[in-house]
């Protein structure tokens, strides 16, 4: 059993964790001007949806890359 | 005895039974009773992430908020998404601490992290204080939706009674186990529940979701976006910002955390979570349904809209259905909530303060609080005044302002000192408990700011206090703390160590 506390390794793709909050959140403003429906669903409503959606792919995409990136012993079961 | 009645009857007698099997085979220390001796994996941690996150809140206010607010409501669907996705990376660090130093609390992280038992004492006390008014919504909310549900035929307070006694049995009985297996039932009901009625509705009542939502634009102009005054992008955007940023640092989310097996378990509910956080999306469905369906409900009756259409629409068994699963949105969080409030207060309260308790009696009080906690919820929610809406309301603010501690504590070197966490959290604390009660809003603050920094969320102030105070006195006390840290030994958290 490790004692210390190490962090996991910081890789670039982690950055892919970043875009999901940003994409979601910087959007609003613009989509909110927008009055029509899309796919039903007013645009600000759709917009998040989406973005929830994109959410877990990119934790899915992340975790993929991360299985890759040779698991450290012990550590994954 | 109505259809009604009996289903919800049904569905209460499988959940207690449910949570009272899931004892079994298991001897119950306070690892075993509040944490299922860290052997969940992903399925378990699923459904107690899931169960807890989707409360009457979620149920009631995220209809009532749709109903009564409109665009606004869509904040509560943003900020898990935006939490799970920092979760993937938070939540490993934590559980791998909690682990290798068999911390059973959240205020036992800070306690180990910082080398402080009254850091520990001041996080507990942060926590009952956000915890029990919790608890108290959801027996409020437990009488609501079974007095409605069952038309009127059962009394809002015989609910509050009957739930809390079940709750006060299962949980001292069974502890975490008893919450993970009824969360196993909610979690259907309620997914089965809230996307069967928010796809039903609309295309019953409107003839589908862009009729309805083009009649609700005619009826009432700029319901769908965000004003330019008041609920604005601005706020939305912070409000989202300061709820996910809370999200983990509620003490009952943060001690479901230590149940996991193991850290791969945080990364595949990572990518589960958000989709199952789409329930959500049909719950706002039927508040914008009950918009024109069930008009004229104002103030905190916009809670009872899904509800009342519901009762306008289908017949006694499907609201049975209905009211069942509200029944459960309100047992599975509370009997968390109880868990982590009652261990809370043994563990970082009772054990600090008197000499030489051993593990057993820290487990044996933490059961006999629960009845305390339980019977103290009930009289607050069937007579609680003003007070504890307040409590309410500044429950969310006031666990965000364990974030700052929590994440500077992530370093491999300390960089920040015990004392500069405390004065940080009574900073934050402090405010928050100003602003709320003195209805401080940014507008009030700053008159002459312009209106993008008028309509910022008002918790961002507290926890700009919060950090601005950690900073300086993590300066001003700084060198000769960390030095006479990192040559001490940790401080034994259970006595087996001490």
């Amino acid at each position: 059993m490790a004692t210390s506390i190490a962090p996991f390794r910081l890789r670039k793709y982690h950055w892919l964790a970043v875009i999901p909050p940003i994409g979601m959140l910087a959007g609003v403003p613009f989509v909110n001007r927008v009055h029509t429906l899309v796919l039903g669903l007013p645009v600000l409503l759709s917009w998040i949806v989406g973005w929830v959606v994109l959410a877990s792919a990119c934790m899915a995409l992340l975790y993929a890359l991360d299985h890759r990136a040779a698991p450290e012993p012990g550590e994954r079961q | 005895m109505n259809a009604a009645l009996a289903i919800i009857g049904f569905f209460f007698v499988v959940a207690v039974a449910l949570a009272l099997l899931a004892r079994r085979g298991h001897e119950m220390s306070l690892e075993q009773w509040s944490l299922g001796g860290r052997g969940f994996g992903t399925i378990f941690v699923f459904l107690l992430m899931a169960g807890e996150i989707y409360t009457t809140f979620t149920f009631l206010g995220g209809s009532g908020w749709a109903y009564g607010r409109g665009a606004p409501a869509l904040y509560i669907l943003c900020y898990g998404a935006i939490a799970y996705c920092m979760s993937y990376f938070l939540l490993p660090v934590i559980w791998r601490y909690a682990r290798d130093r068999r911390l059973v609390s959240q205020a036992d992280f800070f306690v180990e992290k910082y080398e402080s038992r009254a850091l520990g004492i001041l996080v507990a006390a942060v926590s009952v204080a956000a915890l029990v008014p919790y608890l108290v919504l959801q027996l409020k909310g437990l009488g609501i939706i079974v007095s409605e549900a069952s038309f009127g035929s059962v009394r809002p307070s015989v609910a509050v009674w009957a739930g809390a006694i079940a709750l006060m049995v299962y949980v001292v009985i069974s502890g975490v186990r008893g919450s993970a297996w009824t969360a196993a039932l909610k979690d259907i009901m309620i997914f089965g529940v809230a996307v069967g009625i928010g796809i039903y509705l609309p295309l019953h009542y409107y003839g589908g979701y862009a009729e309805m939502f083009a009649r609700i634009e005619a009826a009432k102009p700029g319901f769908l976006t965000l004003p330019d005054h008041g609920s604005s992008p601005t706020w939305f955007i912070s409000t989202v910002l300061l709820s996910a940023l809370g999200f983990y640092m509620w003490p009952q989310y943060f001690a479901s955390v230590y149940t996991a097996k193991s850290e791969d378990v945080f990364r595949k509910n990572a990518m589960m979570l958000p989709l199952y956080q789409l329930v959500i999306l049909f719950v706002f469905l039927t508040g914008f349904a009950a918009v024109l369906v069930v008009p004229g409900l104002t103030g905190s009756d916009t809670d009872l809209s899904l509800l009342r259409i519901s009762r306008n629409t289908f017949g006694a068994p499907m609201l049975g259905l209905i009211g069942a699963a509200g029944l459960l949105t309100a047992l599975v969080p509370g009997s968390m909530i109880l868990i982590s409030a009652a261990t809370i207060l043994a563990q970082n309260v009772y054990r600090p303060l008197s000499k030489g308790a051993t593990d057993r009696t820290v487990s044996v009080l933490a059961r006999a609080l629960v009845p305390v906690i339980a019977l103290v919820a009930v009289v607050l929610a069937l007579r609680g005044g003003s007070a504890i809406v307040n409590l309410l309301l500044m429950g969310y603010n006031l666990v965000t302002q364990l974030f700052p501690a929590v994440v500077l504590s992530l370093f491999r070197r300390r960089v920040m000192t015990a004392t500069g966490a405390f004065a940080g959290i009574v900073a934050g604390v402090s405010t928050v408990a100003y602003i709320s009660l003195s209805g401080t809003s940014l507008a009030t603050l700053l008159p002459w700011a312009p209106d993008a920094v008028k309509d910022l969320n008002v918790g961002i102030v507290a926890l700009m206090m919060n950090v601005a105070v950690f900073a300086l006195v993590t300066l001003a006390t700084g060198r000769r703390h960390v030095s006479q840290q990192s040559a001490a030994a940790p401080l034994p958290l259970t006595s087996e160590q001490s």
